[in-house]
C-alpha cells in the first residue's frame, strides 16, 4: 500500500468536503470589472451569507457559482467540478421572482419542475418512478409547510407563500448546495424569521451547504457560520464578528464606518448610506 | 355545381343532417382538415398563452395574409405562401426577441413588422386580378375546395409540430414559467424559444387555411385562454384547449355548411361565446364563494 497522503488524495478529499471554492477570482462585464481578488470557501453543511450594498456584485457571484458567467481571472470549483458542471446537484433560487396574478399554474407543478423540468419526452403514466416523484414533491412541500396552498394557482398566492414553494422547488432534488439570492427580500418580518429558520434546519439536517444573499443580516445572524462581504470591487470573508466590524467595513469602504450592537443583539451599521441593514430597527406596525 | 344541386338544406333531423354533412368529399376533407388544425392549434396555443406570446402569434397571422396573396399572385399553391411567410416571420420574431431589447422596444419592432405585412398583403392583392373572391377567403377563411392532398400536407405538418411540442413539453414548460432556473439547470432556453416560434408559425399557417388570416385567434388563442381559465393543471389544460378548439371547429363547419356565412365567422363567434361563458361562470362562482365566506351580520 502506498501512502494515503499524496497530493492527489488530499485534493480529492478537499473536493469532497468543499462545496464551493473561489481563489482570487474576478468577473468582468461590459468591459468593467465587477469584483476581483475574491476568495471564498464553503464547506458541506455550512451556512454562508453574501452581503454588500446594491450593485456590489452579489448576484454576479451567484451566477459565477452556477457557471452562468465566466471568470476573468482566478480559479473556481463547485462541488468538485468547474462551475456549471454540477448544476443538477445545486438548488437555485434567483433574485425576486413574483409570478403575476394571471399565472394559472399550480404551485405543485412549479415544484415538480425542479425534479423533472429538464427531462425530454413525456412521462409514461403508471411507472413506479412517477409515484416516487409525486411522493418526493409532496414531502418537500410538507417540509416548507406549503401543503395547504400548493394546489392553488401560484399567481394567486402571497409573496411569502410563493417563496416557500420556490424554496421547495430548489430543494426537491436533494441538492448538495443551495444558492439563494435574496430569499427574504419580499417577506414581512415573521416570514423572514420562519424562512431563515427553515433554511438553517435543512442546512443542518441534510448537510446541505447554503450560500444566501441577504440584504439584512439580522434575521440570519445567529445561524451563520461565515460571511462574505462584497464592496468596493472586492470582498472579505470571515466569521460574522470579524467581517461585520467597524475596522473591516471601514477598510472595505475606504471610509469610516461604525458597527453598533443593539441591546437585542441586532447589528446596526452607521456611516455608510448605501450599506445594508442600516435600517435595523423593528417596524412599529408589525 | 352538381354538389349544389344535391344540397338539401337543414332538415332539422339530426341523423339526415349528419349524413348530409358527410355525403360530399369536400365536406369530409374540410372536417378532416379542421380536426387536424384544431388539435395543433389547441396544443401550441396553450403554450403561446402561457408564454404571453399572443402578440407574436397575432403578428404571424397577419404575416400569413401577404404570404397567401403573394402565392396567389405567383400562381403557386396558397398553402406554400402561408407556410413560407409564417416560417420567415417566425425567424424575424426570433431575431427581434434574441436582440434582447427592452420589452417596449420589442413590441414596437413586432408592431412595425405587422404593419409592413399588412401593407405588403394589400399590395399583392391589388396587383392580383382575381381580387375580391380571393381576398375574402384569405382573410376570413373557407372550407370549400380543400383537396385530399392539402389534408395530407396539413397532417404531416401537424404531426411534426405536435410531436416536437410533446417531446419538448417539460423543458418548454420549465423555460416558459421559470427561465432563470431552467437555464441554470441546463435547459436550452433560447433554443426552445426559437423552436417554439417556428412551431407557432407552422400552426398559424395551417390554421389560416381554415379560419383565414384574420381569424386565426379563434382557434389559437381563445380555446387556450379559456382552458387556462378553467384549470391550473397543465395536462388537463392542454386537453381542454384541444377539446374546445375541436368543438368550435366541428360546429362552425357544420353551421357554415348550412348557411351563407364564412366558416371563420362561426368559429370565431363560438369560441368567443365559450370564453365569455367561462369568464362569467368563474365570476359568479367567485362571488358565491365570497358571499359564503363573508361574516354573518350580527
Ligand atoms: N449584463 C450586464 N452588463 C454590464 N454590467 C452589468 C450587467 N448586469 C449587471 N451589471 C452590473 O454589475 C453590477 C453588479 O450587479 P449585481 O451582481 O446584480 O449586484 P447586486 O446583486 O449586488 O445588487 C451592477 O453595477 C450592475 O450594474
Ligand atoms: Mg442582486
Amino acid at each position: 500500500m502506498s501512502q494515503a497522503g499524496t497530493a492527489a488524495d488530499i485534493e480529492a478529499r478537499n473536493a469532497k468536503e468543499t462545496a464551493v471554492a473561489f481563489e482570487r477570482a474576478a468577473v468582468r462585464m461590459g468591459g468593467r470589472t465587477i469584483w476581483s481578488d475574491l476568495s471564498l470557501s464553503v464547506a458541506r453543511g455550512e451556512f454562508v451569507a453574501i452581503l454588500g450594498p446594491n450593485g456590489a456584485g452579489k448576484s454576479t457571484l451567484i451566477k459565477a457559482v452556477l457557471g452562468l458567467l465566466p471568470l476573468a481571472d482566478g480559479r473556481a470549483s463547485v462541488l468538485g467540478r468547474p462551475p456549471g458542471e454540477a448544476n443538477d446537484r445545486i438548488g437555485y433560487l434567483p433574485q425576486r421572482r413574483n409570478f403575476d396574478a394571471g399565472t394559472r399554474i399550480r404551485g405543485v407543478d412549479i415544484v415538480k419542475l425542479g425534479l423533472d423540468g429538464a427531462r425530454w419526452g413525456i412521462p409514461i403514466p403508471g411507472l413506479p418512478s412517477r409515484a416516487r416523484d409525486a411522493a418526493r414533491v409532496a414531502e418537500v412541500i410538507e417540509l416548507v409547510d406549503a401543503t395547504v396552498y400548493a394546489r392553488k394557482p401560484i399567481g394567486e398566492l402571497s409573496g411569502g407563500e410563493q417563496q416557500r414553494l420556490l424554496i421547495a422547488q430548489a430543494l426537491v432534488r436533494r441538492p448538495e448546495l443551495l444558492v439563494l439570492d435574496e430569499p427574504l427580500d419580499s417577506l414581512d418580518l415573521p416570514n423572514q424569521a420562519a424562512v431563515a429558520a427553515l433554511v438553517r434546519r435543512i442546512c443542518r439536517e441534510e448537510n446541505v451547504a447554503v450560500l444566501l444573499v441577504a440584504h439584512d443580516i439580522n434575521p440570519i445572524l445567529s445561524y451563520l457560520d461565515r460571511v462574505v462581504y462584497i464592496a468596493g470591487g472586492t470582498a472579505v470573508e470571515g466569521s460574522p464578528e470579524q467581517v461585520i466590524s467597524s475596522e473591516t467595513l471601514s477598510r472595505l469602504y475606504g471610509a469610516p464606518i461604525e458597527v453598533l450592537r443593539a441591546s437585542d443583539g441586532r447589528l446596526v451599521v452607521v456611516g455608510q448610506p448605501e450599506a445594508p441593514f442600516v435600517h435595523g430597527g423593528r417596524h412599529s406596525h408589525d | 355545381m352538381i354538389e349544389a344541386a344535391l344540397f338539401q338544406g337543414l332538415s332539422w333531423n339530426p341523423i339526415t343532417d349528419l349524413q348530409q354533412l358527410f355525403a360530399f368529399q369536400f365536406m369530409v376533407n374540410a372536417l378532416e382538415a379542421g380536426t387536424i388544425v384544431a388539435v395543433m392549434a389547441g396544443v401550441t396555443g396553450w403554450f403561446m398563452v402561457l408564454r404571453k406570446q399572443t402578440f407574436a402569434g397575432h403578428t404571424l397571422s397577419v404575416i400569413a395574409f401577404p404570404g397567401a396573396a403573394a402565392a396567389g399572385l405567383a400562381g403557386l399553391p396558397v398553402a406554400l405562401g402561408y407556410f413560407s411567410f409564417c416560417g420567415l416571420g417566425a425567424l424575424a420574431l426570433a431575431g427581434i426577441a434574441g436582440s434582447r431589447r427592452s420589452l417596449s422596444a420589442e413590441s414596437a419592432a413586432i408592431g412595425s413588422l405587422q404593419a409592413l405585412a399588412l401593407g405588403l398583403g394589400f399590395l399583392f392583392v391589388s396587383l392580383y386580378h382575381g381580387v375580391l373572391n380571393g381576398l375574402d377567403s384569405l382573410l376570413f377563411g373557407t372550407f370549400l375546395g380543400i383537396t385530399s392532398r392539402q389534408v395530407g400536407v396539413l397532417l404531416a405538418v401537424a404531426v411534426t409540430a405536435v410531436t416536437l411540442v410533446v417531446v419538448a413539453a417539460r423543458p418548454l414548460f420549465f423555460a416558459s414559467v421559470d427561465a432563470d432556473v431552467a437555464r441554470a439547470r441546463g435547459v436550452p432556453v433560447a433554443l426552445l424559444g426559437f423552436g417554439f416560434l417556428l412551431v407557432l408559425g407552422l400552426s398559424v399557417a395551417a390554421t389560416s387555411q381554415i379560419t383565414g388570416a384574420l381569424l386565426v385567434f379563434a382557434l389559437l388563442v381563445t380555446p387556450a385562454a379559456t382552458a387556462h381559465q378553467l384549470t391550473s393543471r397543465a395536462v388537463l389544460g392542454i386537453a381542454l384547449s384541444v377539446a374546445i378548439a375541436l368543438g368550435v371547429t366541428w360546429l362552425g363547419l357544420a353551421l357554415a355548411y348550412f348557411s351563407v356565412y364564412p366558416v371563420g365567422f362561426y368559429v370565431t363567434s363560438l369560441s368567443f361565446a365559450v370564453y365569455v361563458g367561462v369568464r362569467v361562470g368563474r365570476f359568479i362562482a367567485r362571488r358565491r364563494q365570497d358571499v359564503a365566506l363573508a361574516p354573518e351580520p350580527a
